[in-house]
């Protein structure tokens, strides 16, 4: 720890249109120093990096205040090019590889090795032949500095997906001039060796002067490698300690720990005690959803009539996997027992007939006709699912405009949706209130199950409070079940009478809603993948 | 079990041309040609149209999928073959004059065709047909209207009565098979046009050559991924309108190649279904719209031609009528443009619904354990 200063970070802000997402970010990194970030979503992990990486984002949303400073001489980075002639790498979560090509080729990929010709004398440097000895030679290099050893000749798309992971890796380290390394979740695809292997490459690259920072909510690794533990919670860092002085327990409550005060206490409120002999509306049973990015893996539930019950988990787990796959909208393999009666999976028609009703977390893509008036927007499903607001004449149904405008009106009354009337286009509302119609939307289907998929993402806390209210209301006052997905655990625990984390694609357990907040915090990094 | 599933896929993967042969095995003996004439007719064929098919591989390397604005290549060597056979430059020095004369022409409409694409990603084919249609007019402005009174043209011959305009047919009576009588060869009473091999053989060097080059190379990864070529500092845009350009000039070469074989320009028709028959062709092949190889190439022209040449003759003795043989030949065109899309298409779902039936797989597997 006695190394040159390589990076600090001084006083960094960063809001996005008014939204404070970072605030006095401090953060200093020694050469060779391995530094762990975690986080709950949201915490600002990946805004911080994007800055550090000088991505076009943050120049678009109005750059960010504060300086970084690299070996003591401030820096502003306008493209992730700049960064990377800086030294700075990063390997993204999503992979940045071409599938048709081999290792090697990803490797040095527009830095290849080329050798002159005729033809490149005259018509210039891009009818260069590639050297194809030399494209070899460093790529060999890179996968021995990197310690982990893949197949260079191998195409992309044959390779597993953890191998992907290394030869982007492998590419950052083919770069000489790397001081500095991103790693953004590394071991979110790795097998358990191929983790254990990647935490001696970090180790390695360490020894060789390379600075890492490490992102992970894997925290037994972060104990592992690093040499100092950062903690993020919205947007401010609450911890920056060695690690040695860590524990797991520790950081999951920094992570998740918020003032204890009004949350708490009305998350002690009104609870319904479930119990295991409590009848059972919505049995699953061994399901997978391939949803990208959210893929489940076997889980099995018993949902019980009458309740709330919350699924939490970190972003990428799986939580919103479930309500896709059972309602149809992904591709889904396992059972489903509703009432006692088998519904066939991969069919949405299916799910609202039986009076299952889904509020997705896309409201604009899937939630909302947004070309249509509100009346529309609420009454729509109504009409296509169970024939309700229609009017009968012999063979033919006409729509009952009036029952339509009085329902709309009922519900825009209800749930306070903000709009100047209910003919009104659903695009011209602000996202709360968009929220609400959607939420209008399948309450009048009457249903007797609710899915609702991220109920308040993206929208302000007055919003937030009355909509977790209606849904409340919906479940007490006319008995309905409600499956609500959220990221935010103190929504669930203060709504919800029983709580499921997903983990890793599964259900890592379910607690009531009562219980403190370190124990979720404890089952959200569990099994992570 | 599984030696059928490979073939299976064997065959799934090679629907196009199995059908193909399929029909000429079936058309051949019912056709009743010699093998002399039926080889004789393919290799003629093959020198006139290689060249031209030859220059769709880079832009479906590039990721632009089945160039259909070749046409405006076409239109490029057309006009440069007017000017020379205008200016009387006939044989050999006439079809070089005419390839370096159709470069210009070639680069701009290339230019233009691929700025014009670059604004419509991921919808490259739809935009180049409809491209082809309007540089179609603008061509016919110049040829109709601009050639005589602006462009000068001198001998009444290729003029319109009217005094300005090219004529319907223009003759390249001089030129014509200039290239494919040089060094050919009488094997057995088949002719073979050695020169022209030789050209076509060099174009393959190129495009293998090509292939090694850093453009090469910097055309395959934006062709499959544009976006993670563009975070590693490709010059993505740029690229694809390079690889555009090239297939443009290329497509010129062809054509006039072509029509030296043919000996006459049909001014207002001659470029108008060569895009759609070459890529036909091409497709009949076994080549997709992201996959090409000059083996594609070659097999495709071969089936594609022996089918042109047998299924009139074959539809006559049939049906006692030989324009069944022409509907065959539009017919069967668009047919396999047709199938060739939709099985692309279906093969990307196809691979989609695979990972669900992984996941499932997986999650058998851990329950046994």
């Amino acid at each position: 720890m006695k190394n040159a200063l390589l990076m600090e970070m001084r006083n960094i802000k960063k809001d996005f249109f008014g939204n404070r997402v970072l605030s006095d970010i401090n953060i200093t990194l020694r050469e060779g120093e391995v530094l762990g970030l975690c986080g709950e979503n949201g915490a600002g992990k990946s805004t911080l990096m994007k800055i550090l990486f000088g991505m076009d984002v943050i120049r678009e949303t109005g750059g960010y205040e504060g300086d970084i400073l690299l070996r003591g001489e401030k820096v502003q980075f306008n493209t992730p090019f700049d960064a990377l002639n800086a030294g700075i790498g990063m390997v993204h979560q999503e992979f940045s590889l071409i599938p048709g090509f081999t290792a090697a080729e990803n490797i040095v990929l527009n830095r290849e090795p080329q050798k002159k010709n005729v033809i490149s004398e005259i018509f210039g440097d891009r009818l260069n032949t590639l050297d194809y000895n030399e494209i070899t030679g460093r790529a060999e290099k890179a996968i021995e500095k990197m310690g982990f050893a893949i197949d260079k000749d191998m195409v992309i798309s044959n390779m597993p997906v953890g191998h992907k992971q290394f030869t982007e890796i492998a590419r950052e380290l083919s770069k000489d001039q790397l001081k500095l390394l991103i790693l953004d979740e590394p071991t979110a695809v790795l097998t358990e060796k191929e983790a254990e292997a990647l935490l001696a490459s970090v180790r390695s690259m360490s020894e060789k002067g390379i600075a890492v920072i490490f992102i992970t909510h894997r925290l037994q690794e972060i104990l592992a490698v690093c040499d100092t533990v950062v903690v993020m919670r919205d947007g401010v860092v609450v911890s920056e300690k060695p690690a040695s002085e860590s524990s797991v327990a520790e950081i999951s409550k920094l992570m998740v720990g918020r003032s204890v005060g009004n949350a708490e206490k009305s998350v002690v409120t009104d609870k319904k005690v479930i119990k295991e002999t409590d009848k059972t509306i919505m049995s699953v049973k061994r399901l997978w959803v391939d949803m990208p990015g959210e893929t489940v893996r076997d889980v099995s539930i018993d949902i019980k009539e009458g309740e709330i019950l919350g699924i939490g988990g970190l972003a990428g787990q799986g939580k919103l996997g479930i309500p896709n796959g059972i309602m149809g909208l992904y591709e889904a393999g396992g059972t489903i027992e509703f009432e006692g009666k088998e519904i066939p999976l991969n069919s949405p028609r299916r799910c609202l007939d039986s009076g299952i009703a889904f509020v997705s977390e896309d409201r604009r893509g899937v939630g909302l006709l947004l070309d249509e008036s509100l009346e529309w927007n609420v009454a729509f499903p109504a009409m296509q699912i169970n024939g309700k607001f229609l009017k009968k004449f012999g063979p033919m149904s006409w729509r009952d405009e009036k029952g339509i405008r009085e329902v709309t009106e009922r519900y825009i009354d209800e749930l306070k949706i903000k709009c100047v009337g209910s003919k009104q286009k659903a695009k011209e509302l602000s996202g709360g209130n968009q929220q609400k119609v959607c939420l209008a939307k399948a309450f009048a289907l009457e249903p007797k199950f609710l899915f609702v998929s991220e109920p308040t993402r993206g929208i302000d806390v007055g919003a937030k409070a009355l909509v977790l209210d209606a849904l409340k209301r919906f479940n007490r006052e006319s008995g309905v079940t409600v499956v609500m997905i959220s990221s935010e655990l103190e929504e669930l625990r203060q709504t919800c009478d029983r709580v499921a984390i997903v983990s890793g694609g599964k259900i890592a357990g379910i607690l009531p809603a009562t219980a403190p907040s370190e124990d979720f915090g404890m089952l959200m990094v569990s099994m992570v993948k | 079990m599984r030696k059928e599933s490979k073939l299976l896929t064997f065959i799934t993967n090679n629907t196009v041309p199995l059908m193909f042969i399929l029909i000429c095995a079936v058309c051949i003996p019912i056709s009743g040609f010699s093998a002399s004439y039926l080889i004789n007719e393919i290799i003629t064929r093959m020198g006139r149209n290689v060249f031209l098919i030859l220059s769709l591989l880079i832009p479906i390397m590039a990721g632009m999928g089945l160039n259909f604005g070749m046409t405006l290549g076409a239109m490029a060597g057309e006009i440069a073959l007017i000017l020379v056979s205008d200016w009387q430059i006939w044989g050999i020095p006439g079809v070089v004059l005419a390839c370096i004369l159709s470069i210009p022409f070639s680069v701009l409409l290339g230019w233009v065709c691929g700025k014009l694409l670059n604004m419509a990603k991921g919808r490259e084919m739809i935009t180049s047909y409809i491209i082809s249609y309007f540089i179609n007019g603008i061509y016919q402005l110049v040829v109709l209207y601009m050639m005589g009174p602006i462009i000068p043209i001198s001998h009444s011959t290729i003029k319109l009565p009217r005094g300005y305009g090219i004529r319907n047919t223009v003759s390249l009576l001089n030129m014509r098979q200039c290239l494919d009588n040089a060094w050919a060869l009488r094997i057995g009473g088949v002719k073979i046009p050695v020169l022209t091999f030789v050209i076509i053989g060099l174009l393959c060097l190129f495009i293998i050559w090509f292939r090694r080059t850093k453009l090469g190379q910097d055309m395959r990864a934006v062709g499959q991924d544009m976006n993670v070529a563009r975070d590693a500092g490709i010059k993505v845009e740029r690229t694809r309108i390079i690889s555009i350009i090239m297939s443009t000039v290329l497509a010129g070469f062809g054509m006039v190649i072509y029509l030296q074989n043919m000996g006459n320009i049909a001014t207002y028709s001659s470029h108008s279904q060569i895009g759609m028959f070459c890529i036909a062709a091409l497709l009949v092949g076994g080549a997709s719209v992201d996959r090409a190889s000059i083996g594609n190439v070659f097999l495709g022209v071969i089936l594609f031609h022996t089918m042109f040449i047998v299924a009139p003759k074959a539809g006559g003795v049939i049906t006692g009528d030989t324009m069944i043989g022409e509907y065959f030949r539009v017919f069967v065109s668009y047919g396999v443009i047709t199938v060739a899309l939709v099985m692309y298409e279906a093969k990307k779902r196809k691979h989609k619904s695979r990972t669900g039936a992984e996941l499932a797989a997986a999650q058998k597997e851990e329950a046994v354990k």
